[in-house]
């Protein structure tokens, strides 16, 4: 009887819980079939009222204006280079952290921990005299650095626990075998540890992806604006009535490659966990 | 191929303790040496070492005459199996076995040979495409002497390769790597805390404690010659029977009672007091089983046989005696150092099958003295080796 009582409010947490994360996302998905005149008008229902439906026309719109495209182009940009960067460089210190005994090891830690719990905000007046004055201000990379500096702490812890969980027999088996310290990294270790980094690398796509401070306050034009930022800029013919479903549609699209990447990516994750096991 | 020569061995790990202190083993080119001892007496420091995954903290290590102290692992070209396979999870079998020859740049010609060839002789080819990950132990276990066997390395390094395995198939494997072994003709050196393993596939067999060699020698000689109490009660199983003794004129005087010994046993030892008498198993029997006649009745003794094992072949019975508490504590310490349980203050003989000695009775046992060796309790140093 336990048993089935157990179950039976397990099973209503799990709606529950996914009725609460979902509803506003398939709202947005609502609205952005809907036609703007029937947004304006007041259209409670989920599905479009008679004669409200849009069809894909938000979409088409979203994706034909100048400015949005140029923020799709700069977000896939930015994030993908600034994880990239921050993945490489995690693996490389995380591996000396979780193998090598040198000075000031714990500090370097202690400081990746402080520096991730640094408040985006605090640093975004600075940051913006500092970009002025170096002339990286509404650009690409005055965006990756920053997005480095805050990725780079928790790829690092990630990936050292895993590197740390790596016999380290699998490595001298490899030196053993002939290889350099190098050749046993890339072959045998960074292979072994290739859950670690995908988990960093998502970690840090989604930092990069999903950030609005800083893209929003160290741009200025489309040169480097990401997608969140232009979305905040979407206005409409109407300054005092926004485009409500055209943002909804901008919004499903700015969803859809995190989507993707995580259907993707978790496949790879959970295949790299199950395929280790040394020991028999 | 090479010969091995250790010279003056010491390693300190941080903290200072020497975890092999002062070793020097000569491995002769294609013999197999085996390093034996309990845990933690330094036999894989010692290998890794050779090996160079450890710093060599004094001393020289010469393979085939040179000097390698500095060199890196894979400028040694040996190779080794480690206790748990160290086989890489992603890579397929094939590729494990692989993974050396890439290294050195081989052709794909000439590693799919020799991946094959390795593969025909450990029975791994229906396995060649799968992940270790897959595989039972002793399939992984054939998987990293594969990888070991693959390339022409100047020696092979094992540490515990069967520790891992279930009994008979350790049995199966110990036989399988002496006749690899035979048939490559590698120098091999094998690290093993169990003494079976040691006894049977080693040409030589060196025994350490706590980071010091206390023999270095065939496995007869060891069995037969045990220079100290440790090697005498490390080797043979069940182990050797450790008695209070005293020795006067050539008489010995055990719990049971007093028996006569060699004149040259008894010339080395008489009247040093309290001595411990080393005498394994085999060399009691029931005197019912021996033909009347060719029994010395001035060698036999009654016991009260406790617990009796018969194992079709032979058979173990038990007698316990009555001990003083120095002895006890003593066999104690043997036991601990030996890493094998605490023994009792009981003699463990063994008996022909035939014999029907009964538990819990009384028996009359003949003791052969010819063949018991007789220690110094405080230095453990064996008084009769040689003799
Ligand atoms: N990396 C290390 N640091 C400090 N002490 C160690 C290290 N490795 C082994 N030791 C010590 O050295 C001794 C010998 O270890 P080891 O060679 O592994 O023994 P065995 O293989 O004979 O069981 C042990 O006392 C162990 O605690
Ligand atoms: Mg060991």
């Amino acid at each position: 009887m336990k048993d089935i009582r157990g179950r039976i409010l397990t099973a209503i947490g799990v709606v529950f819980i996914l009725f609460w994360c979902l509803l506003p996302v398939a709202w947005i998905i609502s609205l952005s079939f809907k036609s703007q005149e029937a947004v304006t008008n007041g259209s409670p229902g989920f599905f479009p009222s008679d004669g409200g439906g849009a069809g894909w026309k938000n979409y088409t719109d979203v994706l034909d204006d100048e400015q949005f495209r140029h923020a799709i182009i700069n977000s896939i940009g930015i994030s993908l280079i600034a994880t990239a960067l921050s993945v490489i460089f995690a693996t490389l210190a995380a591996y000396a952290i979780a193998r090598l005994e040198f000075k000031g090891k714990k500090f370097v830690l202690t400081t990746a921990l402080v520096i991730a719990m640094f408040p985006v905000v605090s640093l975004v007046g600075p940051l913006f005299d500092m970009w002025r004055t170096f002339g990286i201000y509404d650009s690409w990379i005055g965006l990756i650095i920053p997005y480095m500096s805050f990725t780079l702490p928790l790829a690092i812890w990630t990936l050292s626990a895993f590197f740390r969980e790596i016999p380290w027999e699998m490595e001298q088996a490899a030196q053993v075998d002939g290889a350099t310290s190098w050749q046993a990294f890339r072959k045998v270790i960074v292979p072994l540890a290739a859950p670690g980094v995908f988990t960093a690398a998502i970690l840090t796509f989604f930092f990069a992806w999903n950030d609005f401070v800083f893209g929003i306050s160290l741009t200025s034009t489309e040169r480097a604006r990401p997608i969140p930022a232009a979305l905040s800029f979407f206005v409409g013919a109407d300054p005092f009535n926004r485009p409500a479903s055209l943002l909804a549609a901008g919004a499903v699209v700015a969803t859809v490659p995190i989507v993707v990447l995580v259907l993707f990516f978790q496949r790879k994750i959970v295949a790299g966990l199950t395929a280790g096991a040394v020991k028999g | 191929m090479a010969a091995i020569e250790m010279k003056n061995i010491v390693k300190k790990y941080g903290d200072g303790f020497p975890a092999v202190n002062d070793v020097s083993i000569d491995v002769a080119d294609g013999e197999f040496m085996i390093l034996v001892g309990p845990s933690g007496c330094g036999k894989s420091t010692l290998l890794r070492m050779i090996v160079g995954l450890e710093d060599i903290t004094s001393g020289d290590m010469i393979i085939g005459g040179d000097r390698v102290n500095d060199l890196a692992p894979r400028d040694r070209n040996l190779s080794m199996v480690f206790q748990n396979y160290a086989l890489y999870p992603h890579l397929t079998v094939y590729e494990n076995i692989a993974f050396p020859l890439r290294l050195a740049k081989m052709s794909n010609k000439e590693i799919d040979e020799k991946v094959r060839d390795a593969s025909k002789t450990l029975d791994l080819d229906e396995h060649l495409q799968r992940k270790p990950g897959n595989l039972s132990g002793g399939q992984r276990q054939r998987v990293a002497m594969g990888r070991a066997i693959v390339r022409e390395a100047r020696a092979f390094l094992f540490d515990e390769p069967l520790s891992n395995l279930d009994a008979k198939l350790r049995g199966q494997m110990r036989t399988e790597i002496a006749r690899l072994q035979k048939r490559l003709g590698i120098t091999t050196v094998y690290v093993t805390h169990d003494q079976t393993e040691a006894m049977t596939l080693g040409d030589r067999v060196a025994v350490m404690k706590r980071g010091i060699l206390q023999q270095l020698a065939s496995p007869r000689e060891l069995y037969e010659q045990p220079v100290n109490l440790f090697v005498a009660g490390f080797i043979g199983s069940p182990p050797m029977n450790f008695l209070p003794a005293t020795v006067e004129g050539d008489q010995v005087t055990l719990p049971f009672g007093t028996f006569s010994i060699p004149s040259a046993k008894a010339e080395k030892t008489a009247g040093k007091g309290l001595l411990m008498a080393g005498i394994r198993p085999e060399h009691f029997e029931d005197v019912s089983v021996i033909q009347s006649g060719n029994v010395d009745t001035s060698r036999t003794f009654k016991a009260h046989i406790d617990v009796r094992e018969w194992l079709g072949d032979q058979q173990y019975a038990y007698v316990p005696y009555e001990a003083e508490a120095e002895v006890q504590a003593q066999l104690k310490e043997l036991a601990r150092e030996a890493d094998s349980d605490s023994l009792r203050t009981q003699l463990v003989v063994s008996l022909d099958s035939d014999s029907k000695v009964a538990e819990d009775d009384d028996a009359t046992l003949f003791i052969d003295t010819d063949k018991m060796h007789l220690f110094d309790p405080s230095t453990g140093e064996n008084l009769t080796v040689g003799l």
